[in-house]
C-alpha cells in the first residue's frame, strides 16, 4: 500500500533514500541541499536504517568517503549543492572511472560569484562531462521516484556508474508537496541488494585506481563513455519496470501538448511545471505552442530529442546556466548538436533564464514563446539571450 | 633474560613475517627508503589490511596498469583524500560486517601518503578523519618534498633544504620556514596513538605499526623516509642518513600513547652534531656555518621540548586515578 504524505521535498528525498537502505552516508552542509542529509542523520540516529553517517569536514571528503565505502562494497549516498559540487569536482570523474555506483542528490544552486545561495543549474553543468548518469526532477514525486530508481540504475551489473539526481534548490528542495511513498516491501521488491563487481577486501585482494599510461588511456575513456551510452538501455528497462510496479511513467524526454505546435519550449527541472501553465494559457488562446521536458541529461537522449521536436518550426531552449563566452547555453548546445543536419530542423533560439534564483514566471514563458515565434521568419542576431536582464 | 634482550636485534628479524605483501618489481628509485618502509609496514600489518594510497611516488611506482605490486587490497583515488577515502572504507566495512555481508573478523583500514599528500594537500582530510575517530591507521611516509613531481618544497621540507621551488641561490639559502610538526598536530587531535619512525630502525617501526594497528580508533605514524634522489645522496647511504637524522636529534623516534610520551630507541648520551647529517646531503650543500648554527640550536631546543613532555605528561588512564 502506497502512502500519501505532504512533505518538504528535501525531507521526502531523504525518506526515499532511506527506503533504499544506504549503508554509508557522508555529507557536508551547504544550502539548499542540507535538509536531505540532516533528515538522513535523524533516520540513522533513530536506528531506522543500519548505516554509518559520516560528518565529513568537506564535500571533497564527502564524495571521497562515498567512493571508499562503495569500493568496500557498501551502498553509499551523498548530497550537495553549488560550490560543494565544485569541491567534489576532483573526485567526480574518478568515481565514474572506478565504476562505483555512488548516488548523489544535487540541490541545484548558482555558483559564486557573487555568492548566491539560490537556484540555477551552473553547478551540475560544470560537472556534466564527468561520466555520471544525470537526472532532472520536475517535482517532489519525481525526486522520490528518481532517488529509488537511481540506486537500481547505478548498481545494475551492465551499468555500474554513479548517478546524480538534480532537484532545483528552494524551488524544489524547500517546497512542501503531496507525495506518494512506496512501502518498504515494495522498494525491497524493486531494488535488490547491492552486489558489487569487486571490492577491496583481503578475502580477494584487488588494486583499484591504478595508474593508466597513454597506451591505455584512450581505451579507458572509451570504456567509460560506452558504459554511459549503454546505460540508457538499462535506464529505459528500469523505468518500464517502475511503471509496471508503481504506475508512474518516466522517459528521457517527455512532451506536453506538442501536437500541431509550431513553437516548442524546452525546459529542464522545476521550470517544467511553470511552463506547462504557460502552455495551457497559450493553447486556450489558440496559440500552437507545446513543451518538451528534458529529464535525462546524461547520457544525452539525442534520439528522443530529435523525435520530440519533429514538425515544429521553432524550438526555444531554456538554459539555467551561462556557458560564458560559449556558443550557447549548455542545454541548447547539446540540443543543437543532436539536431544538426536533421531535415526540417526547427529554428533554435536559446534563453538563459532564472539565474541565481531569479523568479521564472508563467508570464516569462508566454513572453518567450511570443518572442520565439518570430524566429520562424527572422533568425535572432544573438545565439542566446540572457533573459530579463534589468536595464537592457 | 638479559642475554635475550642483548641479542634481540639479531633474532627479531627472523620473527618477521616472510610473506611479501608489497612485491619486488615495482619501479621505485635505487635506495628508496619509502618503498622499504612500505614493505616493512605491510609485513607488520599482515593480510587483514586494506591500503588506501594517496597520489604520490608510491602509487606511481606500484600500480602501473596492468601490473600491481600490491598483494593486499589497495585503492588509490586522488592526492588530498586518502584519509577521507579511508573513512569511507572503514565505515563501509563496519556496516557490512554488522550486517553479516562480509566475514566477521577485524580488517584494518590503513591510509598511506607522502608528506605532500599528508601535511599539505591532504591535511584537511587527515584532520577530519582523526577528529571523527575512525578506526584507521594513517602512515605518512615523509621524504620531505614533492619527490614524485621533481623535488618541490612541501610543508615537511626541513629548514635550509634546497628544492626546485625554493632553491638556494645567491639571495636565498633554500627553505626559510621550519618543518611542519604534524605528529604534534596529531597529538593535539587527541589521537590515542601517535609515533614517529624511520625505516633505518626497522624493528622499532614495525613494532609501532603493530601497536597502532591494534588501537580501536585513529592512530598516526610519521615515518621519515630517506629519498636519495631528492636529498642528493648516494643510494647506498639511505639507511645511514635515516640513522643520522635520529642520532642528531633532528628526527627523534618517539611514541605518544594515550597522551604519554616515550623515546623508543636508544639515543646517544650527547646528540651528534647536525652537521654530520647535513654534510652528506646535496640539498644542504650550500649552507654556511651560520645557517648550520641556527639549525643546530633549533634542533636542540625542539629536542629539549620533547624531553620535557616525556618528563611531565601522564597518560590519560593515569589521569583517571
Amino acid at each position: 500500500m502506497t502512502k500519501r504524505a505532504g512533505m518538504e521535498i528535501a525531507f521526502a528525498a531523504a525518506e526515499a533514500v532511506a527506503l533504499c537502505k544506504p549503508e554509508v552516508v557522508a555529507a557536508y552542509p551547504i544550502t539548499p541541499n542540507t535538509h536531505i542529509p540532516e533528515h538522513l542523520s535523524d533516520i540513522v540516529a533513530d536506528g531506522r536504517i543500519n548505516a554509518e553517517f559520516i560528518c565529513v569536514e568537506s564535500e571533497h571528503s564527502a564524495l571521497s568517503a562515498c567512493c571508499g565505502a562503495s569500493a568496500a562494497g557498501a551502498r553509499a549516498f551523498t548530497a550537495t549543492s553549488s560550490q560543494g559540487l565544485l569541491f567534489m569536482g576532483e573526485v567526480m570523474p574518478i568515481v565514474s572511472a572506478m565504476r562505483l555506483p555512488v548516488i548523489m542528490a544535487i540541490g541545484n544552486r548558482a555558483l559564486s560569484g557573487p555568492i548566491n545561495i539560490w537556484n540555477d543549474h551552473s553547478d551540475i553543468m560544470s560537472q556534466r562531462d564527468t561520466g555520471w548518469i544525470s537526472l532532472f526532477a520536475s517535482n517532489g514525486q519525481e525526486v522520490v521516484d528518481m532517488m529509488i530508481q537511481a540506486f537500481k540504475i547505478g548498481e545494475h551489473r551492465d551499468v555500474l556508474l554513479p548517478v546524480n539526481i538534480n532537484l532545483d534548490g528552494f524551488q524544489l528542495t524547500h517546497v512542501v508537496e503531496p507525495i506518494l511513498f512506496p512501502e518498504q516491501d515494495e522498494v525491497d521488491q524493486f531494488l535488490p541488494e547491492y552486489k558489487p563487481y569487486a571490492t577491496i577486501h583481503p578475502d580477494k585482494p584487488v588494486s583499484m585506481g591504478t595508474l593508466g599510461m597513454p597506451e591505455i588511456f584512450n581505451e579507458a575513456m572509451k570504456a567509460k563513455d560506452m558504459a554511459l551510452i549503454n546505460s540508457k538501455k538499462v535506464i529505459l528497462e528500469i523505468w518500464k519496470e517502475w511503471k509496471e510496479q508503481f504506475g508512474r511513467e518516466y522517459a528521457p524526454v517527455t512532451t506536453y501538448k506538442t501536437e500541431g505546435a509550431r513553437v516548442l519550449l524546452l525546459t529542464v527541472g522545476s521550470m517544467d511545471e511553470t511552463a506547462e501553465v504557460a502552455i495551457d494559457e497559450l493553447r486556450e488562446r489558440k496559440v500552437p505552442v507545446g513543451l518538451v521536458r528534458l529529464k535525462l541529461w546524461r547520457p544525452f537522449p539525442s534520439e528522443e530529442i530529435r523525435k520530440a521536436v519533429k514538425g515544429a518550426k521553432v524550438l526555444a531552449v531554456m538554459d539555467r546556466a551561462v556557458s560564458c563566452g560559449g556558443a550557447a547555453g549548455p542545454v541548447c548546445a547539446e540540443v543543437k548538436s543532436a539536431l544538426y543536419g536533421e531535415q526540417d530542423c526547427p529554428a533554435i533560439v536559446n534563453y538563459i533564464i532564472g539565474l541565481g534564483g531569479r523568479d521564472v514566471t508563467v508570464d516569462d514563458f508566454i513572453t518567450i514563446a511570443e518572442k520565439a515565434a518570430k524566429a520562424e521568419k527572422e533568425k535572432p542576431k544573438e545565439a542566446y539571450e540572457i533573459y530579463g536582464v534589468r536595464g537592457s | 633474560m638479559s642475554s635475550i634482550v642483548e641479542n634481540f636485534d639479531l633474532y627479531a628479524p627472523r620473527l618477521v613475517d616472510k610473506e611479501e605483501y608489497f612485491s619486488a618489481g615495482h619501479r621505485a628509485c635505487q635506495g628508496c627508503g619509502e618503498a622499504l618502509a612500505i614493505r616493512l609496514m605491510c609485513k607488520a600489518l599482515g593480510k587483514d589490511t586494506v591500503i588506501i594510497n594517496a597520489t604520490g611516488c608510491m602509487e606511481v611506482i606500484s600500480s602501473l596498469y596492468p601490473t600491481t605490486a600490491w598483494r593486499l587490497p589497495w585503492i588509490h583515488v586522488a592526492f588530498p583524500n586518502a584519509a577521507a577515502v579511508g573513512s569511507g572504507v572503514e565505515a563501509g566495512l563496519k556496516v557490512l560486517r554488522r550486517k553479516g555481508r562480509i566475514a566477521d573478523r577485524d580488517v584494518k583500514t590503513v591510509c598511506i601518503g607522502g608528506d605532500g599528500g599528508t601535511v599539505d594537500i591532504g591535511f584537511q582530510a587527515l584532520s577530519g578523519a582523526m577528529e571523527r575517530g575512525h578506526d584507521l591507521l594513517y602512515v605518512c611516509f615523509d621524504n620531505e618534498a614533492y619527490m614524485n613531481t621533481g623535488i618541490q618544497r612541501s610543508g615537511a621540507t626541513p629548514f635550509g633544504a634546497s628544492t626546485t621551488t625554493d632553491p638556494a641561490g645567491s639571495a636565498s639559502f633554500g627553505k626559510k620556514a621550519w618543518k611542519k610538526n604534524v605528529p604534534e598536530i596529531m597529538v593535539a587531535h587527541n589521537v590515542p596513538y601517535v609515533a614517529t619512525a624511520c625505516h633505518s630502525y626497522p624493528l622499532d617501526f614495525m613494532n609501532k605499526v603493530k601497536k597502532a594497528a591494534k588501537v580501536k580508533g585513529p592512530s598516526y605514524i610519521h615515518c621519515l623516509s630517506v629519498c636519495p634522489t631528492g636529498w642528493r645522496l648516494p643510494p647506498e647511504q639511505c639507511i645511514k642518513a635515516g640513522r643520522l637524522a635520529v642520532q642528531t636529534g633532528i628526527f627523534p623516534l618517539y611514541e605518544v600513547e594515550d597522551g604519554r610520551y616515550r623515546i623508543t630507541v636508544e639515543m646517544p648520551e650527547k646528540l651528534r652534531p647536525v652537521e654530520d647529517y647535513l654534510k652528506i646531503q646535496g640539498r644542504f650543500r650550500h649552507l654556511i656555518e651560520e645557517d648550520i648554527k641556527i639549525f643546530q640550536e633549533r634542533v636542540i631546543q625542539e629536542y629539549n621540548k620533547l624531553l620535557e613532555k616525556i618528563r611531565s605528561l601522564h597518560s590519560w588512564s593515569e589521569l583517571k586515578g
